[in-house]
């Protein structure tokens, strides 16, 4: 008898239904679905720690420019593109100046009372422009920021265009950067846990239909400060956090950059998956700094670099990435006579 | 004392008048539907009842209780529910999901009846109205749904809502025969629960065999009520439909 071989995909024995249902049976079967989600945790850790100290500082701005990436992300899932999140950043960066400076207090009360501080003031200047849709929206959040930076300007309050400086440091670049991975992995496996639950359903059928959602009893304003509240606090944590890392606040948290790095980590990535913008945000972040020595003609090398590979991957790493693992198949055997189904 | 009553409701978009005093009633447990040439207002009618677009003037009485102008979702959680022509599922969410949204709704939390896991009652309900539970259908995404199934969840929608009257933008519209055979028995057994039904309709054989009563509009005016057997025989209908006095 002739035993006949054929390819199948390895995943073939544990699907059932539909794709999210699993039946688990063999270590190799779990190690299959478990090694894909261990992996990068483990080597963002081995990364992070083995680096040398110069290379620690990068990964530190690294991880908190990928929760401006997981930020930018959840809420254009939630149908609130953002061309602004150096607005929420600087409100929570300015709100933790002023608290430290003002109010002398230390930087673990400082950074928790200016993101909360800065995440309401978020809802507050957006909340007008949330009964404004698509387009419209992302043009209020782009304007918002360039106008609250030249009212500081002009007024000059905390600080004006000096900025305030002297505020009291983060303790040593190590503990600083564990404070914002367990941020970093805090912020992306919460919301990955908000959006799969059945409660943040609702935010995604925001974004696909909000008459729908308006139609099924729901009042989708009161649904859209829920996510703006959401994604503003965590980008104002990382305003708060870096306002103590550069031990000073000033104009330079509205800028552009930080509006774009996040768009830029999600399309790298793969949008709408959280684990894309932060896998983007990984690469980009060590990469600008690595061309460094490039200087000012850098920028153009990454914006290259950056058409490039969203011209070649429009879905982004992530999608791409997720499609081959569950196209890697084995050779199995078949018995003779039966034919491939 | 009336259901629903609709006083004078009139809605211009610019310069034109898309709803021009229309007037009508519908008694409880009883289906009433509207029917017109395109462009003759009977969506903008819907979307006035429903507060998804507010009126210049004119009332909206529901329950004795003045709902004019209200936001759409207070409209729903006071027990009107509706379904939209162009059908709005939630794209990237598996059907039964679709149904969890407004599962979550204040109304539902109220009313109560609703017991257990939010999916199983979701499933409950899809299998009524025709998704076999135990094939792939309800799992799958809305998007790669055909058109007849999204027009369900559009229905499965409102029954989850408990609407006490319910709505129906064109549902039947771009159905087969024989899916719309098989909708009318669920519409009529809505009504035999007690439910008050308005349906906005094109495909007037499928629906004179459910109205009680039918309203005509023709470029934003009420022309004509009536039964369904005699309302096609009114001149001012065969002028609006035909064009001519035949």
């Amino acid at each position: 008898m002739i035993i006949q071989r054929r390819r199948e995909r390895i995943d073939r024995p544990i699907k059932a239904v539909t794709d999210d249902i699993f039946c688990l049976s063999s270590i190799r079967e779990i190690s299959y679905l478990v090694i894909p989600r261990i992996l990068p945790i483990v080597g963002i850790l081995l990364l992070a720690f083995l680096v040398p100290p110069y290379w620690k500082k990068v990964m530190v701005i690294t991880f908190i420019m990928a929760m401006m990436a997981l930020s930018w992300d959840f809420m254009a899932s939630c149908g609130l593109t953002s061309l602004g999140q150096a607005l929420f950043f600087a409100l929570g960066a300015y709100s933790t100046g002023a608290i430290n400076h003002y109010l002398g207090l230390p930087p673990y009360l400082s950074i928790p009372a200016g993101t909360l501080v800065g995440a309401l003031l978020s809802t507050g200047c957006i909340f007008p422009a949330l009964r404004l849709r698509g387009i419209y929206f992302s043009m209020v959040t782009l304007i918002i920021p360039l106008m609250l930076m030249r009212v500081i300007e002009t007024t000059g309050i905390l600080g004006g265009t000096e900025g305030t400086r002297g505020l009291t440091p983060l303790p040593g670049i190590t503990l600083t950067m564990a404070v914002s991975m367990a941020a970093l992995w805090a912020s992306f496996f919460c919301l990955r846990r908000l959006i799969n639950s059945d409660y943040g359903l609702i935010f995604l059928a925001l974004k696909d239909n909000d008459r729908a959602v308006e139609a099924s009893g729901l009042t989708i304003l009161w649904f859209k400060v829920q996510a703006i509240f959401i994604g503003s606090a965590i980008c104002s944590f990382c305003g708060a956090f870096m306002t103590h890392y550069y031990m000073s606040v000033g104009m330079s948290a509205f800028a552009l950059d930080l509006s774009v790095f996040p768009m830029a980590a999600s399309v790298v990535g793969g949008m709408g998956t959280l684990a894309g913008p932060l896998l983007g945000a990984v690469i980009l972040g060590p990469l600008s700094e690595a061309l460094r020595s490039f200087g000012s003609f850098r920028i153009v090398i990454y914006a290259a670099l950056l058409g490039a590979f969203v011209a070649a991957l429009p879905e982004g790493l992530f999608h791409y990435l997720a499609r081959k693992y569950q196209q890697i198949e084995r050779w199995v055997e078949a018995p003779s006579g039966i034919s491939e189904d | 004392m009336a259901y629903l009553k609709i006083e004078n409701l009139t809605k211009t978009f610019g310069g034109v008048v898309a709803v021009n005093k229309v007037s009508f009633s519908v008694g409880q447990g009883t289906l009433l539907g509207i029917i017109g040439p395109n462009g003759s207002g009977k969506t903008t009618t819907v979307n006035l009842i429903t507060g998804f677009l507010r009126p210049d003037s004119g009332k909206v009485i529901f329950k004795d209780r003045d709902i004019t102008g209200l936001r759409a979702s207070k409209i729903t959680n006071l027990g009107i529910g509706r379904t939209f022509q162009m059908v709005k599922p939630f794209y990237r969410l598996p059907a039964f999901k679709n149904l969890v949204v407004p599962l979550f709704s204040p109304r539902v939390k109220k009313m109560g009846g609703h017991f257990g896991e939010k999916d199983s009652l979701a499933l409950d309900i899809l299998e009524d109205i025709g998704f076999e539970r135990d094939s792939s259908v309800p799992y799958k995404p809305a998007s790669i749904l055909p058109h007849g199934y999204l027009k369900r969840l559009e229905m499965a929608r409102v029954i989850a809502l408990q609407s006490d009257l319910i709505v129906f933008d064109e549902l039947y519209s771009g159905l087969t025969l024989a899916e719309v055979a098989s909708i009318s028995p669920m519409i009529e057994k809505l009504i035999a629960e007690g439910k008050t039904i308005i349906m906005v309709e094109h495909r007037l054989k499928e629906l004179f065999k459910i109205a009680h009563k039918v309203m005509v509009l023709d470029q934003g005016t009420k022309i004509a009520e009536g039964s369904p057997r005699d309302i096609m025989k009114q001149p001012s209908v065969k002028k609006a439909y035909l064009g001519v006095e035949l």
